[in-house]
C-alpha cells in the first residue's frame, strides 16, 4: 500500500479530481496549505511596507491506495495539475503500513476503496 | 425651533455614531487575528464609557458656559442639568439643546477612539478604560470648550473649526505619536511581517466611515440648509482627491495601487477637510484633499519607516498630519462668502485668521502632547499599560477577553 501526497497549484485542483476520477481514484482528502518552493514567495506591500518571501498558497492531496492504483494515481495527477510553469508543485510517495476502517474495523487492502 | 433641522442633526448623530463600528472594522481588520477582537473590543467599550461620562460631567466641561478664561466649562450642564427641549442660543436656535449635547456626544466618542491605532494589539485593557476615560475628560473636553464652547478663549479669538480638524483629529494623532512612543514597539516588529488580517474589513469600515462623515461634516452646520450641502460636497470631493493621490503614487512608486492605500487616502481626506468644509467652497476640496494625500503618504511611508516609531495603525501619520494641515488650510481658503460667520482666508486677502489657525495648531498639539504624556505615565505607574510578554506573543484576544475570533475546526 501507498500513501501519495501531492502539492499543487489551487486553480489545478478541480481538473486533478476529474482527471483522479478517470482513473477510477475516488478517495482522497484536500487541503490549503501554504508553502514555498525554489520560486520563493511574492513581494506584499502594505502602506509602503515591503513584506518580502512571503508565503503562496498550494493545496495538499493525501491518496492512500494499493499498489497497482499507484502508477494511474501518479499520472493522473500530473495530467490534472502540469502547466510547465514553475510552482506546478510536487508528489511524495510513502509506503503505508496499515489502513483501518474506523466504520467495520476491517485492516489492510479491503479497508482502503 | 424647526423640525427640518432638528431631524437633520438626529440623523447627522446617527451618522457619526456609525463610525465607530466603522472604525473598529477599519482598525481590527488591519490587526492580526489574534488581536482582532481586543481592537472591536476597545472601539465599543469606548462607545459605552464616553457616552456616560459625556452627559454626567463631559458636556458641561465641554459646552457648559465659560467659568472664566476661556479654559473650561463650568457646571451649569451637570448631569444634564438645564439641558432640555429648548435651544440654547450660544449654539444653536434652532434645535432642541439635547439634540445638539447627543450630537456633540458622538464626537467626543470617536475621538478617544482613534487612538487605539497607535497602541494596538499591546495593551492592557483593564488600563486602556481607565486611560481613555481620562484622556476624554483632561484632554478632548478642554480643547472642544477653547474652539466650540460658550466663551472660550480660541472661538472668542477667532479660530475656526468646522467639524473637528484639531478637536478630533489634531488631538488623537498627536496622543497617538505619544502613546506609541511610550508604550514601545510590539514584539517583533520590523524583524517579521505583519500583514493585515482582513483587509474587507478594513475596506467595509472605510466605507461607513465616509458615510458617517457625512454626518460629521453636513451636521456641523446645525441646520439642514445650504452651509450644510456645502460640507457634504466638499467632503465628498476631498475623500475622492485624496483617494486618487494615494493610489497614484502609489502605482508610480511600487508598481500597482493597493486597497488598503486607496482607503487609507479616503480617511487622510476626510480628515484634512473636516476643520474647513464649512468655510472654504467645495472646489478648494482639490487642493485641501490632493496634500492630505500627498502629506499622510510621506508621514506614513517615509517618516515613520525613517524614525522607526510603532504606530501600528497610522493614527499620527493620516489623523494628525491632516488635522493639522486641514485646520491651516481653513486659514489659506476661508471665505466670508460661503459662510458668513467664519473670516476670509490668507487666499481672500486676510493674514491674520491664517496665524490665528497657526496658533491654534500648536497649541493643541503642545496640550495634547503634554496632558497625554502625564496620564500615560500616571496609569502606566499605578496599573501598567502594556500586557505582559507572553500574553501579548498569545494575543489579546484570548488574554484580555477570553475568546477567539475565528475557529479552526468546528
Amino acid at each position: 500500500m501507498k500513501y501519495i501526497v501531492a502539492i499543487i497549484q489551487p486553480h489545478k485542483l478541480d481538473e486533478v479530481m476529474k482527471t483522479l476520477e478517470d482513473v477510477e481514484v475516488n478517495l482522497v482528502t484536500v487541503s490549503n496549505v501554504l508553502g514555498r518552493g525554489r520560486q520563493k514567495g511574492l513581494t506584499e506591500v502594505y502602506r509602503g511596507a515591503k513584506e518580502v518571501g512571503s508565503l503562496l498558497k498550494k493545496i495538499k492531496l493525501e491518496i492512500a491506495c494499493n499498489e497497482d492504483f499507484m502508477e494511474p494515481t501518479i499520472q493522473a495527477i500530473i495530467k490534472g495539475a502540469r502547466t510547465g510553469e514553475i510552482g506546478d508543485g510536487k508528489i511524495f510517495v510513502l509506503d503505508l503500513y496499515e489502513v483501518i476502517r474506523i466504520r467495520t474495523g476491517e485492516r489492510g487492502g479491503k479497508a482502503i476503496g | 425651533m424647526n423640525s427640518g433641522d432638528t431631524a437633520w442633526v438626529l440623523v447627522s448623530t446617527a451618522l457619526v455614531f456609525f463610525m465607530v463600528p466603522g472604525l473598529a472594522l477599519f482598525y481590527g481588520g488591519m490587526t492580526r487575528r489574534k488581536n482582532v477582537l481586543s481592537t472591536l473590543m476597545q472601539c465599543i467599550i469606548v462607545v459605552c464609557l464616553i457616552s456616560v461620562q459625556w452627559v454626567l460631567f463631559g458636556y458641561t466641561l465641554a459646552f457648559g458656559p465659560d467659568s472664566g478664561f476661556g479654559v473650561l466649562g463650568n457646571l451649569d450642564f451637570i448631569c444634564l442639568r438645564n439641558v432640555d427641549f429648548n435651544p440654547f442660543n450660544e449654539y444653536s436656535k434652532t434645535i432642541p439643546h439635547l439634540a445638539f449635547m447627543i450630537f456633540q456626544c458622538m464626537f467626543a466618542i470617536i475621538t478617544p477612539a482613534l487612538v487605539i491605532g497607535a497602541f494596538a494589539e499591546r495593551i492592557k485593557f483593564s488600563s486602556f478604560c481607565i486611560f481613555s476615560l481620562l484622556w476624554a475628560t483632561f484632554v478632548y473636553d478642554p480643547i472642544a470648550h477653547w474652539i466650540w464652547g460658550a466663551g472660550g478663549w480660541l472661538k472668542e479669538l477667532g479660530g475656526l473649526d468646522f467639524a473637528g480638524g484639531m478637536v478630533v483629529h489634531g488631538s488623537s494623532g498627536f496622543a497617538a505619536l505619544v502613546v506609541c512612543l511610550l508604550i514601545g514597539k510590539r514584539i517583533g516588529y520590523r524583524e517579521q511581517p505583519f500583514r493585515p488580517h482582513n483587509l474587507p474589513f478594513t475596506v467595509l469600515g472605510a466605507g461607513m466611515l465616509w458615510f458617517g462623515w457625512f454626518g460629521f461634516n453636513g451636521g456641523s452646520a446645525l441646520e439642514a440648509n445650504g452651509l450644510a450641502v456645502n460640507a457634504f460636497v466638499s467632503t465628498n470631493i476631498a475623500a475622492a482627491v485624496a483617494a486618487l493621490t494615494w493610489a497614484i503614487w502609489e502605482w508610480q512608486k511600487d508598481g500597482a495601487p493597493t486597497m488598503l492605500g486607496l482607503i487609507t487616502g479616503i480617511i487622510a481626506g476626510l480628515g484634512a477637510i473636516t476643520p474647513a468644509c464649512g468655510y472654504v467652497r467645495p472646489l478648494a476640496a482639490i487642493p485641501i484633499g490632493i496634500l492630505a494625500g500627498v502629506f499622510s503618504f510621506i508621514a506614513v511611508t517615509k517618516v515613520k519607516a525613517r524614525l522607526g516609531y510603532d504606530d501600528s495603525l497610522d493614527v499620527f501619520g493620516v489623523h494628525g498630519i491632516c488635522g493639522v494641515w486641514g485646520s491651516i488650510a481653513t486659514g489659506l481658503f476661508a471665505e466670508k462668502a460661503i459662510n458668513a460667520a467664519g473670516a476670509n482666508g490668507f487666499l481672500f486677502g486676510n493674514v491674520k485668521l491664517l496665524l490665528i489657525q497657526g496658533l491654534y495648531v500648536v497649541v493643541v498639539i503642545a496640550y495634547a502632547v503634554a496632558i497625554t504624556w502625564i496620564l500615560y505615565k500616571f496609569v502606566d505607574a499605578f496599573m501598567g499599560m502594556r500586557v505582559e510578554e507572553k500574553n501579548e506573543i498569545v494575543g489579546l484576544d484570548l488574554t484580555q477577553h477570553h475568546e477567539s475570533a475565528y475557529t479552526v475546526v468546528e
